[in-house]
């Protein structure tokens, strides 16, 4: 890839990262917010993908696989912690889920 | 003389035997190891006694038993010293300890805490035997704290009653004044001598002290200090009278034939010290004066018959320090002995009466005991007869060679000698007034005799011991400086053998005989009050010390000082609720917060990376 794509790749991470952000904030469940997380995730796994091609580095590369590696990871605990609340509360409404406050 | 060790070792044992037999013993073995631990210790200090006086043997015997402690190049060590004046409280302390021991088993045998009483007897008398034998003066020191300790835990042995507690704690707290003092000293003494064993402090004070100079002046002035607070004299002297809060065995034992007698033995013993230091001395001779003639005034019309002889006791030790003062080192130690007889004699006399009248001690209550209660009568007359200086009674021999002492000393020798006599005189009115009040007059009470071989006997031996006491030479020996030589002219004696007969006279007229009424007290209520206030000291004391004390620590009762920690506290426990406010269980709060922060700081990032 030359180096003028590199800024049309960065904008759409941004623009994915923005999403994301946006659909952690206003969704009220659970699993909704976990996906916009991932969609975040998702977003800088692309901008390392970019950057690494665009000054030849294969570190880009590993960044993304170890991003891959993490979002796997949160998902497989987030899943877990989801269907316990739901199981206890019957309900993954984040503004339900509120006993957590100081 | 290798049997020394014994002799404070015995005690020791018995106490922990007591303590730690606490509730399994039955009454009989408890006091047969209370009372037989002391009189064994008599027995041995004769043994050692014997051996000391074999010819050829030597003149002091010193024994290092094991070391104590070591700090820096102090060294001290459990040591044992033995010479004429250490022997001479040997025998006062065993001897007079032993007999009031005996007289204590029958007058504490209906108190529950029998066992208890004598675990403090003993170990009271362990402490005091450590103080009269150790050859270093922080040996003697730990007897010193020791006997404290012991007169605190026995004035409020009766501990349920809080005005008991309070006589006990007054009692340790006055001392403790005199007894930071004598530390002090003591670290003085180390600094400029280089050593606290006392045989050295002897041999290096004349050597290494300039006469007067400023060293032995301050040193002198703090071991006078503690002497003063152990010794119940001015200005420490306001504990004594409430330590009568104490069983009576207690106040012979203690507040009268040993403790408060430890005071002199200091002087004495440190009389290196005190003869380089005459202004000190001086004042030692002034201490006692002024003592024994408040103590004496305030003993007239005491109504509680404890109370009179122990404003007394502080006026004989009035009396030894007096001696002390002016140069007549063991005419002063002589008294000692003379005064632990006859003052242990008639408090246990007292303890007889009291004991007979279901624990009365006002005098006002008494009367015409003299047929009802034919022994102790006869021994409280011996007793007061030793007091007030009857020839031939020991008392006389001993205040009599304190008087004519008195007399020999430049410049202020007749003054001396004239507040000794007055002294004199005012004991004679005070003692027989108290014998008239007691055992004359009409009967106003029941008595009830305590008899048997507890109660008469060791009355019977002390009032022979005293008086025969006078006879036998004190075997101090050479141990203290000589004393003034030469002899006062014969009116002196002749008017400090009559004015106590004098006294004795006024005090039969106005007490028995009612007549002279004009001379009672009760006619000049303001004295009589101030005078029965002991001078308004204990007021005095209330104004100056206590009352700003209080006040003070009422202002500081929410404890300034604890104010900066206190903000602290507050401060933090502040910023938990605002921050705490932060916490709301909101999670996409949270994640906005997050974001917006994020947003900041890479806001700045940029900006900063822009210049």
């Amino acid at each position: 890839m030359d180096n003028q794509y590199i800024d049309h790749a960065i904008i759409l991470a941004g623009i994915l990262f923005c999403l994301g952000l946006v659909g952690v904030m206003v969704r009220r469940n659970l699993l909704f917010m976990m996906i916009s997380i991932e969609v975040m995730l998702n977003a800088s796994a692309l901008a390392f993908i970019a950057a690494g091609s665009a000054w030849d580095q294969a570190e880009g590369q590993i960044m993304f696989l170890a991003v891959i590696t993490l979002g796997a990871a949160e998902v497989a605990v987030g899943l877990g912690l989801t269907l316990l609340l739901f199981r206890h509360h019957n309900s993954v409404d984040v503004d339900q889920l509120n006993k957590l406050r100081g | 003389m290798h049997q020394l060790w014994l002799i404070p070792g015995l005690p020791l044992v018995g106490f922990f035997l007591l303590v730690l037999g606490h509730g399994r013993f039955t009454r009989s073995l408890a006091r047969l190891i209370g009372v037989g631990s002391i009189a064994i210790a008599a027995l041995v200090t004769l043994w050692v006694a014997l051996d000391f006086y074999s010819p050829g043997a030597a003149q002091t015997y010193q024994v290092e038993l094991w070391p104590w402690f070591t700090a820096g190049e102090l060294e001290v060590s459990f040591g044992l010293y033995l010479d004429g004046l250490s022997l001479s409280m040997l025998f006062v302390v065993t001897g007079v300890g032993s007999l009031i021991h005996w007289y204590a088993s029958g007058y504490m045998w209906q108190d529950p805490d029998y066992q208890r009483f004598f675990a403090y007897m003993n170990l009271f008398v362990a402490a005091m035997l450590m103080l009269v034998l150790a050859d270093n003066l922080v040996l003697l020191f730990l007897g010193w704290e020791g006997v404290g300790v012991c007169s605190f835990l026995l004035i409020g042995f009766w501990y349920q009653d809080p005005a008991n507690g309070y006589a006990a704690r007054k009692a340790f707290i006055v001392t403790r004044v005199g007894d930071t003092a004598f530390a002090i000293g003591l670290f003085l003494l180390y600094r400029e001598l280089g050593t606290l064993d006392l045989p050295s402090i002897m041999v290096l004070a004349p050597e290494k002290f300039v006469m007067g100079a400023n060293q032995p002046t301050l040193i002198a002035t703090l071991l006078l200090a503690g002497a003063v607070g152990k010794s119940a004299q001015l200005p420490l002297h306001i504990w004594l009278p409430d330590a009568m809060a104490g069983p009576t065995p207690v106040s012979a034992l203690i507040h009268a034939a040993t403790m408060v007698t430890a005071g002199v033995y200091l002087i004495a013993r440190t009389h290196g010290v005190f003869l380089q230091a005459p202004d000190v001395l001086l004042a030692v001779a002034f201490i006692g004066l002024f003592t024994l003639l408040i103590s004496g005034f305030t003993a007239l019309n005491q109504t509680d018959i404890k109370r009179v002889l122990a404003y007394s006791t502080m006026s004989q030790i009035g009396y030894m320090f007096f001696a002390l003062g002016v140069g007549a080192w063991s005419e002063s130690i002589f008294h000692l002995m003379t005064h632990a007889l006859f003052k242990a004699l008639l408090f246990m006399t007292a303890g007889s009466i009291i004991l007979a009248l279901h624990h009365e001690q006002d005098i006002r209550l008494m009367g015409g005991l003299r047929r009802q209660l034919p022994v102790p009568f006869w021994c409280f007359v011996i007793g007061s007869a030793c007091l007030v200086a009857l020839p031939p009674t020991s008392g006389f021999f001993s205040k009599e060679a304190i008087l004519n002492a008195s007399w020999q000393l430049p410049r202020y020798g007749p003054w001396f000698w004239a507040g000794g006599v007055l002294g004199a005189f005012i004991t004679a009115i005070y003692s027989f007034r108290l014998l008239f009040l007691v055992f004359f007059g009409a009967e106003k009470a029941q008595p009830h005799e305590p008899k048997g071989w507890q109660f008469h006997p060791p009355l019977i031996i002390l009032a022979t011991l005293s008086l025969i006491a006078g006879w036998f030479v004190l075997p101090a020996g050479d141990v203290l400086p000589s004393s003034p030589a030469g002899h006062p002219p014969m009116w002196t004696i002749v008017v400090a053998i009559g004015l106590p007969l004098l006294g004795i006279g006024i005090a039969y007229q106005v007490y028995v005989r009612h007549k002279w009424q004009a001379l009672r007290l009760a006619h000049w209520q303001r004295l009589r009050q101030f005078w029965f206030q002991g001078w308004g000291f204990d007021g005095l004391y209330r104004r100056l010390f206590l009352t700003p004390f209080t006040s003070l620590a009422q202002v500081n009762r929410n404890d300034i000082i604890d104010g900066l920690p206190t903000l602290l506290i507050q401060l933090s426990r502040f910023l938990h609720r605002l921050f705490s406010q932060l916490q709301n269980g909101q999670l996409r709060v949270y994640i906005a917060t997050l974001a917006s922060a994020a947003i900041i700081i890479l806001a700045l990032a940029i900006s900063t990376v822009g210049k």
